[in-house]
Protein backbone atom coordinates (compact mmCIF):
# COMPACT_ATOMS: atom_id res chain seq x y z
CA UNK A 1 0.00 0.00 0.00
CA UNK A 2 1.28 2.99 -0.91
CA UNK A 3 0.73 6.16 1.07
CA UNK A 4 -0.16 8.92 -0.39
CA UNK A 5 1.84 12.16 0.79
CA UNK A 6 0.12 14.75 3.09
CA UNK A 7 1.34 17.63 1.18
CA UNK A 8 3.23 17.87 -2.44
CA UNK A 9 4.91 20.47 -3.73
CA UNK A 10 6.01 20.99 -7.36
CA UNK A 11 7.65 23.89 -8.61
CA UNK A 12 6.17 26.76 -6.73
CA UNK A 13 7.50 30.51 -7.20
CA UNK A 14 6.46 33.77 -6.12
CA UNK A 15 7.69 37.13 -6.20
CA UNK A 16 6.89 40.51 -4.31
CA UNK A 17 7.79 43.32 -7.01
CA UNK A 18 11.12 42.72 -7.19
CA UNK A 19 12.18 40.40 -5.18
CA UNK A 20 12.28 36.20 -5.81
CA UNK A 21 11.20 35.06 -2.18
CA UNK A 22 10.21 31.18 -3.81
CA UNK A 23 12.20 30.20 -7.22
CA UNK A 24 10.89 26.77 -7.01
CA UNK A 25 10.31 24.68 -4.59
CA UNK A 26 9.83 21.00 -4.48
CA UNK A 27 9.07 18.92 -1.79
CA UNK A 28 7.18 16.20 -0.38
CA UNK A 29 5.47 15.66 3.23
CA UNK A 30 4.69 12.01 4.36
CA UNK A 31 1.33 12.09 6.07
CA UNK A 32 1.52 11.62 10.37
CA UNK A 33 5.36 13.11 10.05
CA UNK A 34 6.83 16.07 11.61
CA UNK A 35 8.70 18.20 8.76
CA UNK A 36 10.85 20.85 9.43
CA UNK A 37 11.22 23.94 6.77
CA UNK A 38 14.87 25.06 8.19
CA UNK A 39 15.59 28.81 7.05
CA UNK A 40 17.30 31.97 8.17
CA UNK A 41 14.98 35.40 7.86
CA UNK A 42 13.56 36.05 5.17
CA UNK A 43 14.38 33.02 3.46
CA UNK A 44 10.51 32.40 2.27
CA UNK A 45 9.54 29.78 5.19
CA UNK A 46 6.51 32.05 6.23
CA UNK A 47 5.75 32.62 2.28
CA UNK A 48 5.74 28.97 1.41
CA UNK A 49 3.45 28.41 4.84
CA UNK A 50 0.75 31.35 3.20
CA UNK A 51 0.57 29.51 0.08
CA UNK A 52 0.01 26.37 1.27
CA UNK A 53 -2.95 27.77 3.36
CA UNK A 54 -3.94 28.86 0.90
CA UNK A 55 -3.92 32.99 2.14
CA UNK A 56 -1.43 33.73 -0.86
CA UNK A 57 -1.70 32.68 -4.44
CA UNK A 58 1.85 31.82 -5.40
CA UNK A 59 3.04 32.91 -8.86
CA UNK A 60 4.06 29.21 -10.31
CA UNK A 61 3.44 25.70 -9.93
CA UNK A 62 1.05 23.42 -7.95
CA UNK A 63 0.70 22.10 -4.25
CA UNK A 64 -1.64 19.95 -2.97
CA UNK A 65 -2.31 19.84 0.70
CA UNK A 66 -4.53 16.41 1.76
CA UNK A 67 -4.76 15.49 -2.00
CA UNK A 68 -6.17 18.96 -2.49
CA UNK A 69 -5.48 21.67 -5.20
CA UNK A 70 -4.36 25.40 -3.32
CA UNK A 71 -5.19 27.09 -6.32
CA UNK A 72 -7.95 24.84 -7.50
CA UNK A 73 -10.35 23.77 -4.43
CA UNK A 74 -8.94 26.27 -1.54
CA UNK A 75 -12.35 25.60 0.42
CA UNK A 76 -11.41 22.02 0.30
CA UNK A 77 -7.44 22.36 1.87
CA UNK A 78 -9.17 24.85 4.12
CA UNK A 79 -10.98 22.10 5.63
CA UNK A 80 -7.90 20.14 6.07
CA UNK A 81 -5.77 22.47 7.63
CA UNK A 82 -4.99 24.76 10.55
CA UNK A 83 -2.20 27.79 10.60
CA UNK A 84 -0.72 28.52 14.05
CA UNK A 85 2.33 30.79 15.13
CA UNK A 86 3.83 33.88 13.42
CA UNK A 87 0.68 35.47 11.79
CA UNK A 88 -2.04 33.57 13.31
CA UNK A 89 -3.60 36.01 16.25
CA UNK A 90 -5.97 35.07 19.28
CA UNK A 91 -8.05 37.69 20.23
CA UNK A 92 -6.77 39.34 23.27
CA UNK A 93 -9.88 40.51 24.03
CA UNK A 94 -12.19 37.23 24.65
CA UNK A 95 -11.22 35.12 27.37
CA UNK A 96 -8.93 32.10 26.51
CA UNK A 97 -12.45 30.02 26.57
CA UNK A 98 -13.89 32.30 24.42
CA UNK A 99 -11.34 32.03 22.00
CA UNK A 100 -11.38 28.15 21.90
CA UNK A 101 -15.73 28.25 22.01
CA UNK A 102 -15.57 30.64 18.74
CA UNK A 103 -13.39 28.28 16.56
CA UNK A 104 -15.61 25.78 17.54
CA UNK A 105 -18.34 27.27 16.63
CA UNK A 106 -16.38 28.04 12.92
CA UNK A 107 -15.55 24.64 12.55
CA UNK A 108 -19.52 23.69 13.27
CA UNK A 109 -18.82 21.40 16.13
CA UNK A 110 -21.40 19.60 18.33
CA UNK A 111 -20.61 21.06 21.83
CA UNK A 112 -18.59 23.76 21.38
CA UNK A 113 -18.55 24.60 25.51
CA UNK A 114 -17.24 20.91 25.45
CA UNK A 115 -14.21 20.98 22.95
CA UNK A 116 -13.32 24.57 24.76
CA UNK A 117 -13.13 22.29 28.40
CA UNK A 118 -11.41 19.64 26.82
CA UNK A 119 -8.61 21.52 24.80
CA UNK A 120 -8.19 23.84 28.11
CA UNK A 121 -7.44 21.03 30.49
CA UNK A 122 -5.26 19.32 27.89
CA UNK A 123 -3.38 22.33 27.51
CA UNK A 124 -3.32 22.82 31.14
CA UNK A 125 -4.97 26.44 30.52
CA UNK A 126 -8.13 25.62 33.09
CA UNK A 127 -7.44 27.77 35.26
CA UNK A 128 -6.68 30.55 32.94
CA UNK A 129 -9.98 29.82 30.63
CA UNK A 130 -11.83 32.65 32.05
CA UNK A 131 -9.27 34.94 31.78
CA UNK A 132 -8.66 37.49 28.49
CA UNK A 133 -6.02 36.21 26.34
CA UNK A 134 -4.32 39.93 26.81
CA UNK A 135 -3.18 39.20 30.04
CA UNK A 136 -1.76 35.62 29.29
CA UNK A 137 2.05 35.22 28.85
CA UNK A 138 4.02 34.19 25.59
CA UNK A 139 3.91 30.72 26.56
CA UNK A 140 0.29 30.24 27.72
CA UNK A 141 -0.74 32.35 24.83
CA UNK A 142 1.47 30.50 22.46
CA UNK A 143 -0.53 27.17 23.96
CA UNK A 144 -3.54 28.37 23.32
CA UNK A 145 -3.14 29.53 19.89
CA UNK A 146 -2.24 25.55 18.98
CA UNK A 147 -5.14 24.68 20.57
CA UNK A 148 -7.10 26.57 19.01
CA UNK A 149 -5.53 24.97 15.99
CA UNK A 150 -6.31 21.85 16.66
CA UNK A 151 -9.83 21.94 17.25
CA UNK A 152 -12.21 19.68 14.33
CA UNK A 153 -8.97 17.44 14.58
CA UNK A 154 -7.08 19.18 10.75
CA UNK A 155 -5.44 16.07 9.36
CA UNK A 156 -2.72 18.93 8.57
CA UNK A 157 -1.03 21.36 10.85
CA UNK A 158 1.35 24.69 9.79
CA UNK A 159 3.08 25.78 12.64
CA UNK A 160 4.80 29.11 11.69
CA UNK A 161 7.99 29.75 14.08
CA UNK A 162 5.90 28.42 17.10
CA UNK A 163 8.40 28.79 19.63
CA UNK A 164 10.29 32.24 18.50
CA UNK A 165 10.53 34.54 21.42
CA UNK A 166 9.22 32.01 23.83
CA UNK A 167 11.55 31.58 26.87
CA UNK A 168 12.82 27.96 27.85
CA UNK A 169 10.30 26.28 29.76
CA UNK A 170 7.87 27.31 26.86
CA UNK A 171 9.80 26.27 24.27
CA UNK A 172 9.74 22.91 25.79
CA UNK A 173 6.05 23.03 26.40
CA UNK A 174 5.47 23.47 22.86
CA UNK A 175 7.81 20.67 21.71
CA UNK A 176 6.21 18.66 24.04
CA UNK A 177 2.57 19.32 22.40
CA UNK A 178 4.29 18.85 19.05
CA UNK A 179 5.13 15.65 19.58
CA UNK A 180 1.68 14.80 21.03
CA UNK A 181 0.22 15.88 17.96
CA UNK A 182 2.95 13.85 15.58
CA UNK A 183 2.18 10.96 17.89
CA UNK A 184 -1.70 11.23 17.46
CA UNK A 185 -1.33 10.58 13.58
CA UNK A 186 -1.25 14.50 12.48
CA UNK A 187 0.78 15.42 9.91
CA UNK A 188 2.82 18.53 10.97
CA UNK A 189 4.58 21.08 8.79
CA UNK A 190 7.23 23.43 11.07
CA UNK A 191 8.90 26.33 9.84
CA UNK A 192 12.18 27.38 12.35
CA UNK A 193 15.01 29.07 12.51
CA UNK A 194 16.25 26.88 15.83
CA UNK A 195 18.47 24.42 14.69
CA UNK A 196 17.99 22.70 17.78
CA UNK A 197 14.42 22.74 17.63
CA UNK A 198 14.07 20.76 14.10
CA UNK A 199 16.91 18.14 15.39
CA UNK A 200 15.14 17.56 18.36
CA UNK A 201 11.12 17.10 16.80
CA UNK A 202 11.25 16.34 12.86
CA UNK A 203 11.33 13.18 11.02
CA UNK A 204 12.31 14.96 8.29
CA UNK A 205 14.59 18.43 7.51
CA UNK A 206 14.90 20.83 4.05
CA UNK A 207 16.72 23.72 4.51
CA UNK A 208 15.09 26.39 2.48
CA UNK A 209 17.91 28.96 0.98
CA UNK A 210 17.87 31.80 -1.81
CA UNK A 211 14.31 30.43 -2.75
CA UNK A 212 14.73 26.87 -3.40
CA UNK A 213 14.85 23.47 -0.71
CA UNK A 214 19.10 22.93 -1.32
CA UNK A 215 18.79 19.87 0.77
CA UNK A 216 16.26 18.04 2.79
CA UNK A 217 16.51 14.64 4.37
CA UNK A 218 16.68 13.25 8.04
CA UNK A 219 18.76 13.93 10.46
CA UNK A 220 21.00 11.19 9.79
CA UNK A 221 20.96 11.75 6.01
CA UNK A 222 21.85 15.36 6.79
CA UNK A 223 24.71 14.52 9.02
CA UNK A 224 26.02 12.32 6.49
CA UNK A 225 26.66 15.10 3.95
CA UNK A 226 29.61 16.39 5.79
CA UNK A 227 32.85 14.23 6.51
CA UNK A 228 32.46 11.29 9.13
CA UNK A 229 32.72 12.30 12.36
CA UNK A 230 35.75 12.35 14.12
CA UNK A 231 36.38 11.28 17.55
CA UNK A 232 37.19 14.02 20.61
CA UNK A 233 37.06 13.53 24.27
CA UNK A 234 35.51 16.21 25.65
CA UNK A 235 34.31 17.05 29.35
CA UNK A 236 30.40 16.60 29.57
CA UNK A 237 29.70 20.52 30.36
CA UNK A 238 26.19 21.32 31.34
CA UNK A 239 24.85 23.95 28.69
CA UNK A 240 23.46 26.91 29.79
CA UNK A 241 19.72 25.75 29.09
CA UNK A 242 20.68 22.89 31.55
CA UNK A 243 21.73 25.05 34.30
CA UNK A 244 19.07 27.71 33.68
CA UNK A 245 16.39 24.95 33.98
CA UNK A 246 17.52 23.48 36.44
CA UNK A 247 17.96 26.69 39.05
CA UNK A 248 14.35 27.68 38.04
CA UNK A 249 12.86 24.56 38.28
CA UNK A 250 10.03 23.21 35.89
CA UNK A 251 10.56 21.35 32.58
CA UNK A 252 13.86 20.02 34.48
CA UNK A 253 12.79 16.62 33.48
CA UNK A 254 12.07 16.76 30.08
CA UNK A 255 15.67 19.33 29.84
CA UNK A 256 17.76 16.18 31.03
CA UNK A 257 15.33 13.24 29.30
CA UNK A 258 16.07 15.18 26.05
CA UNK A 259 19.85 15.84 26.49
CA UNK A 260 19.60 12.12 27.41
CA UNK A 261 17.87 11.08 23.73
CA UNK A 262 20.60 13.73 21.97
CA UNK A 263 23.64 11.06 23.43
CA UNK A 264 21.86 8.06 22.56
CA UNK A 265 21.48 9.19 19.03
CA UNK B 1 -19.41 26.18 2.51
CA UNK B 2 -22.21 29.09 1.35
CA UNK B 3 -24.68 27.14 3.62
CA UNK B 4 -22.76 28.58 6.39
CA UNK B 5 -22.45 32.05 5.82
CA UNK B 6 -25.29 33.08 8.16
CA UNK B 7 -24.14 31.20 10.59
CA UNK B 8 -20.65 32.22 10.73
CA UNK B 9 -21.54 35.70 10.45
CA UNK B 10 -23.66 35.69 13.06
CA UNK B 11 -20.80 33.69 15.49
CA UNK B 12 -17.84 36.74 13.99
CA UNK B 13 -20.68 39.63 14.94
CA UNK B 14 -21.39 38.25 17.89
CA UNK B 15 -17.71 38.09 18.83
CA UNK B 16 -17.01 41.65 17.81
CA UNK B 17 -19.98 43.02 19.53
CA UNK B 18 -17.99 41.87 22.61
CA UNK B 19 -15.44 44.17 21.71
CA UNK B 20 -17.87 46.72 22.40
CA UNK B 21 -19.37 45.46 25.26
CA UNK B 22 -15.73 45.07 27.06
CA UNK B 23 -15.06 48.74 26.03
CA UNK B 24 -18.17 50.54 26.43
CA UNK B 25 -15.66 53.57 26.27
CA UNK B 26 -16.34 53.38 22.24
CA UNK B 27 -19.68 54.45 22.79
CA UNK B 28 -18.93 56.56 25.34
CA UNK B 29 -16.16 58.73 23.32
CA UNK B 30 -18.49 58.25 19.97
CA UNK B 31 -21.28 60.34 21.51
CA UNK B 32 -19.12 62.92 23.33
CA UNK B 33 -18.59 64.92 20.89
CA UNK B 34 -22.07 65.04 19.11
CA UNK B 35 -23.37 65.73 22.71
CA UNK B 36 -20.70 68.36 23.41
CA UNK B 37 -21.39 70.26 20.01
CA UNK B 38 -25.47 70.34 20.74
CA UNK B 39 -24.57 71.79 23.92
CA UNK B 40 -22.61 73.99 22.66
CA UNK B 41 -24.86 75.24 19.95
CA UNK B 42 -28.19 75.29 22.33
CA UNK B 43 -26.69 77.13 25.09
CA UNK B 44 -24.14 79.37 23.88
CA UNK B 45 -24.39 79.86 20.02
CA UNK B 46 -28.28 79.30 19.06
CA UNK B 47 -29.20 82.23 20.98
CA UNK B 48 -27.95 84.17 17.73
CA UNK B 49 -28.81 81.89 15.12
CA UNK B 50 -31.55 82.62 13.36
CA UNK B 51 -32.72 79.92 11.53
CA UNK B 52 -36.11 81.61 10.07
CA UNK B 53 -38.15 78.86 11.12
CA UNK B 54 -40.83 79.17 14.67
CA UNK B 55 -39.14 76.12 15.77
CA UNK B 56 -36.82 75.63 18.60
CA UNK B 57 -33.34 75.35 17.83
CA UNK B 58 -32.38 72.13 19.23
CA UNK B 59 -35.18 70.78 16.93
CA UNK B 60 -33.33 72.16 14.11
CA UNK B 61 -30.29 71.01 14.73
CA UNK B 62 -30.64 67.57 15.76
CA UNK B 63 -30.59 66.10 12.32
CA UNK B 64 -27.08 67.28 11.59
CA UNK B 65 -26.17 66.14 15.47
CA UNK B 66 -27.25 62.69 14.53
CA UNK B 67 -25.17 62.35 11.63
CA UNK B 68 -22.27 63.88 13.24
CA UNK B 69 -22.90 61.23 15.86
CA UNK B 70 -22.68 58.12 13.03
CA UNK B 71 -19.44 60.01 11.68
CA UNK B 72 -17.44 59.53 14.36
CA UNK B 73 -19.22 56.14 15.08
CA UNK B 74 -18.04 54.61 11.87
CA UNK B 75 -13.65 55.65 12.86
CA UNK B 76 -14.27 52.68 15.33
CA UNK B 77 -15.41 50.46 12.83
CA UNK B 78 -12.24 51.29 10.87
CA UNK B 79 -10.16 50.76 13.69
CA UNK B 80 -11.59 47.40 15.03
CA UNK B 81 -10.84 46.39 11.59
CA UNK B 82 -7.56 47.50 11.10
CA UNK B 83 -6.37 45.86 13.92
CA UNK B 84 -8.03 42.86 12.62
CA UNK B 85 -5.74 43.24 9.42
CA UNK B 86 -2.86 43.71 11.90
CA UNK B 87 -2.67 41.14 14.68
CA UNK B 88 -3.46 37.90 12.47
CA UNK B 89 -6.97 37.13 13.18
CA UNK B 90 -8.30 37.94 10.06
CA UNK B 91 -5.49 35.33 8.61
CA UNK B 92 -6.18 32.99 10.68
CA UNK B 93 -10.14 33.36 9.66
CA UNK B 94 -9.28 33.37 6.65
CA UNK B 95 -7.24 29.99 6.71
CA UNK B 96 -10.47 28.27 8.01
CA UNK B 97 -13.72 26.95 6.33
CA UNK B 98 -15.39 30.59 6.71
CA UNK B 99 -16.92 32.30 3.72
CA UNK B 100 -14.62 35.02 3.49
CA UNK B 101 -17.44 37.67 3.05
CA UNK B 102 -18.31 36.97 7.19
CA UNK B 103 -15.71 38.44 8.20
CA UNK B 104 -16.43 42.07 6.22
CA UNK B 105 -20.04 41.52 7.31
CA UNK B 106 -19.42 40.73 10.93
CA UNK B 107 -16.99 44.53 11.17
CA UNK B 108 -20.49 46.31 9.17
CA UNK B 109 -23.52 44.57 11.32
CA UNK B 110 -21.76 45.56 14.48
CA UNK B 111 -21.10 48.81 12.95
CA UNK B 112 -24.98 49.37 13.04
CA UNK B 113 -25.41 48.43 16.27
CA UNK B 114 -22.68 50.28 17.89
CA UNK B 115 -24.25 53.28 16.09
CA UNK B 116 -28.17 52.17 17.25
CA UNK B 117 -26.57 52.69 20.64
CA UNK B 118 -24.73 56.05 19.95
CA UNK B 119 -27.74 57.43 18.18
CA UNK B 120 -30.04 56.19 21.24
CA UNK B 121 -28.21 57.64 23.70
CA UNK B 122 -27.55 61.23 21.92
CA UNK B 123 -31.62 61.09 21.20
CA UNK B 124 -32.18 60.50 24.83
CA UNK B 125 -29.79 63.51 25.42
CA UNK B 126 -32.05 65.71 23.60
CA UNK B 127 -35.33 65.13 24.73
CA UNK B 128 -33.50 66.22 27.84
CA UNK B 129 -32.39 69.40 26.25
CA UNK B 130 -36.12 70.04 25.15
CA UNK B 131 -36.20 68.20 21.80
CA UNK B 132 -39.63 67.63 20.89
CA UNK B 133 -41.54 66.01 17.70
CA UNK B 134 -44.77 65.22 16.45
CA UNK B 135 -43.26 62.75 14.27
CA UNK B 136 -45.62 59.81 13.81
CA UNK B 137 -44.73 56.11 13.26
CA UNK B 138 -44.21 56.39 9.48
CA UNK B 139 -41.99 59.22 9.80
CA UNK B 140 -39.76 57.44 12.38
CA UNK B 141 -39.40 54.87 10.41
CA UNK B 142 -38.60 56.59 7.66
CA UNK B 143 -35.68 58.58 9.40
CA UNK B 144 -35.27 55.29 10.91
CA UNK B 145 -34.10 53.65 7.43
CA UNK B 146 -32.43 57.17 6.22
CA UNK B 147 -30.24 56.64 9.36
CA UNK B 148 -29.50 53.36 8.56
CA UNK B 149 -28.63 53.99 5.18
CA UNK B 150 -26.05 56.76 5.97
CA UNK B 151 -24.41 54.37 8.69
CA UNK B 152 -24.14 51.95 5.92
CA UNK B 153 -22.71 54.19 3.29
CA UNK B 154 -20.61 55.40 5.70
CA UNK B 155 -19.60 51.93 7.65
CA UNK B 156 -18.44 50.59 4.08
CA UNK B 157 -16.22 54.12 3.16
CA UNK B 158 -14.73 52.86 6.87
CA UNK B 159 -14.60 49.29 5.94
CA UNK B 160 -11.98 50.82 2.97
CA UNK B 161 -9.79 53.18 4.98
CA UNK B 162 -10.08 49.85 7.79
CA UNK B 163 -8.60 48.12 4.80
CA UNK B 164 -6.21 50.10 3.67
CA UNK B 165 -4.71 52.17 6.73
CA UNK B 166 -1.23 52.03 7.35
CA UNK B 167 -1.59 52.82 11.01
CA UNK B 168 -4.01 52.78 13.33
CA UNK B 169 -4.07 56.83 13.55
CA UNK B 170 -4.60 56.31 9.66
CA UNK B 171 -7.36 54.06 10.14
CA UNK B 172 -9.70 56.70 12.29
CA UNK B 173 -8.55 59.47 10.93
CA UNK B 174 -10.81 59.40 7.59
CA UNK B 175 -13.62 60.38 9.61
CA UNK B 176 -12.59 63.77 10.27
CA UNK B 177 -14.30 65.36 7.51
CA UNK B 178 -17.04 63.09 7.81
CA UNK B 179 -17.27 64.70 10.69
CA UNK B 180 -16.88 68.09 9.46
CA UNK B 181 -19.18 68.04 6.68
CA UNK B 182 -22.44 68.81 8.18
CA UNK B 183 -20.96 72.10 9.54
CA UNK B 184 -20.80 73.44 5.79
CA UNK B 185 -24.48 72.55 5.04
CA UNK B 186 -27.87 73.01 6.44
CA UNK B 187 -27.51 71.00 9.70
CA UNK B 188 -26.80 74.15 12.17
CA UNK B 189 -27.76 77.76 10.14
CA UNK B 190 -29.45 78.18 7.13
CA UNK B 191 -27.59 78.22 3.93
CA UNK B 192 -28.60 81.15 2.54
CA UNK B 193 -26.56 83.20 5.12
CA UNK B 194 -23.64 81.72 3.45
CA UNK B 195 -21.69 83.19 1.01
CA UNK B 196 -22.10 82.70 -2.62
CA UNK B 197 -19.67 79.41 -3.40
CA UNK B 198 -20.29 78.20 0.25
CA UNK B 199 -23.77 78.45 -0.42
CA UNK B 200 -23.64 76.49 -3.49
CA UNK B 201 -21.12 73.81 -1.49
CA UNK B 202 -23.41 73.49 1.21
CA UNK B 203 -26.42 73.52 -0.91
CA UNK B 204 -24.94 70.63 -3.26
CA UNK B 205 -23.61 68.23 -0.80
CA UNK B 206 -25.34 65.09 0.58
CA UNK B 207 -25.67 66.27 4.14
CA UNK B 208 -28.10 69.27 3.46
CA UNK B 209 -30.84 66.95 1.86
CA UNK B 210 -30.27 64.28 4.43
CA UNK B 211 -30.74 66.61 7.07
CA UNK B 212 -33.73 68.56 5.13
CA UNK B 213 -35.80 65.37 5.09
CA UNK B 214 -34.99 64.28 8.82
CA UNK B 215 -36.13 67.76 9.69
CA UNK B 216 -39.29 67.57 7.84
CA UNK B 217 -39.97 64.27 9.10
CA UNK B 218 -39.36 65.11 12.76
CA UNK B 219 -41.55 68.56 12.30
CA UNK B 220 -44.21 66.31 10.66
CA UNK B 221 -44.16 68.60 7.60
CA UNK B 222 -44.30 67.38 3.77
CA UNK B 223 -40.52 66.20 2.60
CA UNK B 224 -41.26 67.12 -0.46
CA UNK B 225 -38.95 65.96 -3.25
CA UNK B 226 -35.95 66.70 -1.65
CA UNK B 227 -35.94 63.04 0.13
CA UNK B 228 -35.28 61.98 -3.48
CA UNK B 229 -32.26 63.93 -3.52
CA UNK B 230 -31.40 62.51 -0.20
CA UNK B 231 -31.72 59.04 -1.36
CA UNK B 232 -29.82 59.57 -4.52
CA UNK B 233 -26.55 60.59 -2.16
CA UNK B 234 -27.41 57.53 0.20
CA UNK B 235 -27.95 54.75 -2.40
CA UNK B 236 -25.11 56.39 -4.37
CA UNK B 237 -22.74 56.59 -1.72
CA UNK B 238 -23.63 53.52 -0.42
CA UNK B 239 -22.93 51.28 -3.76
CA UNK B 240 -19.85 53.32 -4.85
CA UNK B 241 -18.26 52.93 -0.97
CA UNK B 242 -19.36 48.99 -1.19
CA UNK B 243 -18.36 48.27 -4.57
CA UNK B 244 -14.78 49.57 -3.80
CA UNK B 245 -14.34 48.09 -0.02
CA UNK B 246 -15.41 44.82 -1.87
CA UNK B 247 -12.59 44.99 -4.31
CA UNK B 248 -9.91 45.92 -2.39
CA UNK B 249 -10.81 43.09 0.26
CA UNK B 250 -10.72 40.42 -2.58
CA UNK B 251 -7.20 42.06 -3.74
CA UNK B 252 -6.03 41.72 0.31
CA UNK B 253 -7.11 38.40 0.79
CA UNK B 254 -6.27 35.87 -1.67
Amino acid sequence: MSVEPAIRVNGIEKSFSDTHVLRGVDVEIAAGSIFALLGSNGAGKTTLVRILSTLLKPDAGTALVHGFDVMAEPAKVRESISLTGQFAAVDDVLTGRENLVLVAKLRHLENPAGVADELLSRFGLSDAGSRRAATYSGGMRRRLDIAMGLIGNPPVIFLDEPTTGLDPQSRIEVWQTIRMLAGAGTTVLLTTQYLDEAEQLADRIAILHNGRIIQSGTLAELKKLLPPATREYIEKQPSLEDVFLALVGGGVSVATSLAAEKEDS
Amino acid sequence: MTTHILGDTRTLTARSLRHILRSPDTIVTTVVTPIALMLLFVYVLGGAIRTGSGDSYINYMLPGILLITIASGIAYTSYRLFLDMQSGIVERFQSMPIPRASVLWAHVLTSLAANTISLAVVIGVALLMGFRTGASLAAWLAIAGILLLFTLALTWIAVIAGLTAKSVDGASAFSYPLIFLPFISSAFVPTASMPGPVAWFAENQPVTSIVDTVRALFAGQPVGSGIWIALAWLVGMLVVAYALAVTIYRRKVT
